[in-house]
Parts: C-alpha cells; structure tokens; sequence
C-alpha cells in the first residue's frame, strides 16, 4: 500500500495566488522521492500541507492527503495531529533552530514517545540511548543531558534525525535537511538518512533543490514549477532522459563539480517562458482556489 | 563559579550605590527649606530654645560634619533618632519594612497572573476578536496611573459594592498573635485563616492598584515574544509531534518567550515600589511609604535618610534577583 497519495491538492495564499496546482503524488512505503525545484516552487509546501503546519497565511482549497487510506483534510482537527504525530515525522532544515534551547536533549526526543504515544519514561529513555547509537553519537548519556547550545550542527542535526525517526513513523519529511550544514558535514548526513531509511523502511519526502542528492537517495522525483507537478519519474529515467523541456534544462544547469570549466548553464529564457505559459493555460483550463 | 563572581562584584556596586544615594538624600534634605526644630517646639519658643534643641539633634554643625557623624553611626547599626517619634530610626523602618515587601510582592504576583494570563490567552486565541479585546484592555490599563486605578477601586468595591476594606492593613479590634511584621506570612503559617482573610481583605485593593498598570506591561511584552516564539522553527516541529496549540504555547514557547518579559519586569517592579509611597497613603496602608510621607512633612531628616536608604538596597536587591533568576532560567547564561 502506499504510505502517502496526494490527489489535487491546491494551495493558495489566503485571497491570494496559488501556490500548489492540483499537485498529485504517490510515495510508496519504504520509497524515497524528491521533491525538487527553484525557491518559491512549492516543494517545502507539500511537506508543510501533509505535517499540518501551514503557516496561517496560506489555505488548502482543494484536493486529498491520504496517509495510509485515511484522507488527513477530512479529520477533525485533533485527530489529525494526533495521527501525524503518531505515523509522520519531519527532519527540519536548520538544526540550529531546530531544537529548544531551553530544554534538554533528552526530552527532545523522548517527548512524543511520551507525552503522544504514552510509553513510560523508562522505555522512552531506553529509546532514545538506542537512537543515538544508531545515529553514531558517541557519548549518549553526556548527550541526552546537554542542551542544545552545546552541541555542533552536525550533531544536532543527528539528534532531529534519531528523533525523527523515534516512533517508527511511516513517513518522514525532509526539508532540505542538508542545506544548513557545512559541506563536509552535508555528505555524512545524507549517508546517516539513507542508511536509517533502509533499516526501518520508512518512505521519505526529500525536498531538495540539489539534484546530486536525489541522485544519493531517492527512488523518484517530482519536478515542481510554480506550484505544478511538471514531471514524474523514476530517478533512473530521470537521469538518463528527462520528459519535461524545464526539467531538462533543471538537470543541465546543475554544476558539475568534476568539470569546473563547464561553467554554469542557467535555465534559458525560452523554456521559462514555456513553462509559464503552461502554468497559465492550467490556471484558464482548470480555475480552482 | 560564575554565580558567586555575580554577587561578589554586585556586593561592590551596591555598596558604591547606597553611599552615592546617602550624600545626595543627606545634602538635598538639608538644602530644601524647613525646619525641623522649628516645628517640634510649641508656637512661641525662644531663640535659646530651637538654638538647644537644634544644637541637640548636632543641626548645627556643618553638613560635612553632621554626614561624617551619621555615616560613623550607620557603621555601627545606628541610623539615629527619629526627631518626631524619638525612637530608632532602624526600629521604626524595619518595623514597616514588612508591611511594604508585603504589599508589593503581592502585586507583583497578581500583575504576574494578570499579565500571563492575558498574553497567553491573547496568543492562544491571536489574530481573533479576543486578542483584539485583550489589546484594549491592555491599553486602558496602561494608560491609567496606579493611584487613578486605587481612587476607582475604592468607588467601585469600597464604596458601591463595599467588599474589600479601604484603608489600613489590619482590623484594629482584632487580637494579633503575632511574633514578626510579615502578617500575611505569619497568619498562613500560624494556620490563622480568619485573620489571613482579613489582611488579605485589606491588602487586596492597594495591590491591585499598583498590579494593573504592571499586568499589562507584561501582559503585552509577554504576548509579543510568545507570538514571535510560535514562528520559530522548533515550535513548528513540536507541532508535528502532535501537541496541541495549547501545549504547544506553555511547554515549547512560554519559557523562551519569558525571558525578555522577566528583566523588564524587574526594573518595573521597582518602579512599583516607587509606587507603593502614594498607594499607601491612599489607602492608610501602615508601610514604608506612608511613613515616609509623614517624615517629609515633619522634616523628620533621620527618619527620611533610613527610609530613602532603605529603599535604594531593595531596588538594588530587586535587580540582583533578577539577574539570577535570568541566569536559572537561560541555560546558555549559566556557563558563561
């Protein structure tokens, strides 16, 4: 089954523009997709729209969020979060405003297990030591008890993961969980994630805007403009032939760091100009929000 | 041990802040006109007189000489007599010391629960009508002065609906078992509820007054930090762990938010005691700052230079407390 559908969902700025236009998606239990794009595509809002934390400027005007059948828009607001914060998770992008600075490591991690999922201190506590074994943190104990300004990136960005992925979720969104990282950290975080999503089999949303990563770690990708879905596919496909002309030029600017004297390839003019006629023609096809 | 270097170097700025407040209290109390002597002696004294009496009190040395001899008391504990009452100075302000520190801490506490409770509810319920309605409230509070909100008080539950005592701090007829000042204290540990009932039946009005303007200091300041907190990106990520609004606002926020509130509610709550000085007065509160009144009045200069000193050490006091309680409270702070 899959863990996560996502039919037409539209998202719009309250009397404002749309930001998502019928976006469809599938993601497979245990699969990794990438959600990719330039800034301002739309791919972070997907991730917020399934978690629940749309920032209250913005409202969903149409579509479904099938988490495991169950469609996340027809619950009652408390049974919803009750249900994300049981079967979802999300590794954020910025560690170091990730975490509270005024509470303990320990309870960062352990408070869902407790407080949502009711197990007992002990049990929670036992998680957590195991979680930070597996995540590679060296010194649990001293760990647990430090608060956060005590730690590096790196390791706080551990930390969100082995808390992430605390209660066996489902599914995890990741929002661009790298990018915040120095560039020698980025590479063992990425490999920290895949490896954790192998073990447990949880189905990942990585939205990135780094191609090179879901190359690492997805299974397929969707490539947003303006809030569209302009491509689907399967990250091999992907790589060896994209369908869609923006896509295309997506994949040739990005830089090559083997070949430095490529230079950079930016999007060219014409096939942004295509694409927005597309986005347009779907906004006169299929008025919604 | 960073703590204790806090209190060692405060111990040092203290000590320089008292002596600056003595000689400005000492010098300006004996610049202003009035004569002390002159209004203890019955209408038709001598000259010789007021000359002996001032000469007994050491009025008539010069002011350098009277501050050396004052300082060389204040020493050895004695802060001299009082020129009305003939008594300590050090009795009679520590008798009423308790009474003051009484009065304010119980205001600080109701503005600390009034505030609270308006910034958390403004933000539980922000961007609605009841925010909108908290903000007026705030506003009116603010913008009325404690002793304006005491005269109202007095209207409103003293006089139409006469349910809290309007002046004094006890019922005089009652009986007081009392070893120490701190009535109210001393009543909840006795366990003597009748009495506690009453103290607090006196003491609420005056409290309140000096609470209102400070409630919605904090309650305003509090419910901007705590909307700005609900942004941050670790209240959205405990969103997705499932917690609800509310407790998202008391357990991932609220101690985050508090922070800012709490040091200018420190330099507030001196500003309260400040305050006490007229709210006494107008509700016969036997404290601090209705005795000090009376001492100007009477040109009392021992009595005023011990109540002024007084003061100035629980300012100082107020802003020690703070700056640990921010350091109890901000982890980053603590090793630092």
């Amino acid at each position: 089954m899959s863990a996560l559908v996502i039919r037409d969902l539209s998202v719009r700025l309250k009397k404002g523009p749309p930001l998502l236009r019928r976006v469809p998606l599938d993601l497979a239990a245990g699969e990794v997709r990438g959600l990719v794009g330039e800034s301002g595509a739309g791919k972070s809002m997907i991730g917020k729209a399934v978690l629940g934390i749309l920032p209250p400027s913005v409202e969903i005007t149409g579509g479904e969020i099938l988490l495991e059948g169950t469609d996340l828009l027809r619950l009652p607001p408390k049974e919803r979060r009750r249900r994300i914060g049981a079967t979802c998770a999300l590794i954020p992008q910025d560690p170091l405003t990730a975490l509270n600075p005024s509470h303990r490591i320990g309870p960062q991690i352990t408070d869902r297990l407790v407080d949502i999922l009711g197990w007992t201190r002990p049990a929670a506590d036992a998680r957590a030591r195991e979680l930070l074994a597996e995540v590679q943190i060296a010194d649990p104990d001293r760990v647990l008890r430090s608060y956060p300004h005590e730690l590096s990136g790196g390791m706080r960005q551990r930390i969100l993961i082995a808390s992430a992925f605390a209660a066996e979720p489902r599914l995890i969104v990741a929002d661009e969980p790298t990018t915040a990282l120095d560039v020698t950290v980025q590479k063992q975080i990425l490999r920290l994630i895949a490896g954790m999503q192998a073990r447990h089999g949880t189905a990942i949303l990585f939205v990135t805007h780094d191609l090179g990563v879901v190359s690492k770690v997805c299974q397929r990708l969707s490539v947003l403009y303006s809030g569209m879905v302009v491509e689907d596919s399967t990250v091999a496909d992907f790589f060896a032939a994209p369908r869609h002309p923006y896509s295309a030029a997506l994949l040739a600017a990005t830089p090559k760091y083997t070949d430095p004297a490529a230079g950079l390839n930016p999007v060219p003019d014409a096939v942004i100009d295509a694409v927005r006629a597309e986005v347009a023609a779907f906004d006169r096809g299929a008025p919604h929000g | 041990m960073p703590i204790l270097r806090i209190l060692l170097l405060r111990l040092l700025t203290t000590i320089v802040t008292l002596a600056g407040v003595a000689v400005i209290v000492f010098v300006v109390i004996r610049i202003v006109p009035g004569n002390p002597i002159a209004m203890m002696l019955p209408p038709g004294a001598t000259e010789e007189d007021i000359a002996r009496l001032t000469a007994l009190y050491g009025l008539d040395k010069s002011i350098p000489e009277q501050f050396a001899i004052w300082v060389a008391g204040v020493l050895q504990g004695d802060f001299g007599t009082s020129i009305t009452t003939r008594q300590p100075v050090l009795d009679l302000v520590l008798g009423r010391l308790p009474a003051t520190l009484e009065l304010s801490i119980m205001a600080l506490v109701m503005a600390m629960i009034l505030g609270g409770a308006a910034a958390l509810t403004g933000t539980r319920f922000r961007g609605g009508r009841t925010e909108g309605a908290i903000d007026v409230a705030n506003g009116m509070a603010l913008s009325v002065p404690d002793f304006l909100w005491g005269l109202i008080l007095i209207l409103l539950f003293g006089v139409l609906m006469p349910v809290f005592h309007i002046s004094g701090r006890v019922t005089p007829s009652l009986d007081l078992p009392f070893a120490t000042n701190f009535y109210l204290f001393e009543s909840l540990i006795r366990l003597r509820f009748d009495l506690w009932a009453d103290i607090v039946a006196h003491m609420f009005m005056p409290a309140l007054a000096l609470a209102i303007p400070l409630a919605a200091i904090i309650g305003q300041l509090l419910k901007q930090s705590l909307k700005e907190t609900m942004n941050l990106d670790y209240v959205t990520l405990a969103r997705t762990k499932g917690y609800g609004e509310t407790r998202v606002i008391l357990r991932e926020a609220l101690r985050n938010a508090a922070l800012p509130t709490l040091t200018l509610v420190g330099v507030q709550f001196t500003f309260l005691i400040g305050g006490t000085v007229i709210i006494e007065r107008l509700f016969s509160y036997e404290g601090l700052g209705n005795m000090a009144i009376d001492a100007v009045i009477n040109r009392d200069l021992p009595l005023i230079q011990g109540i002024v000193l007084l003061f100035a050490a629980i300012f100082t006091a107020v802003n020690l407390i703070v700056d640990l309680l921010y350091a109890v409270l901000n982890p980053r702070l603590r090793h630092a």
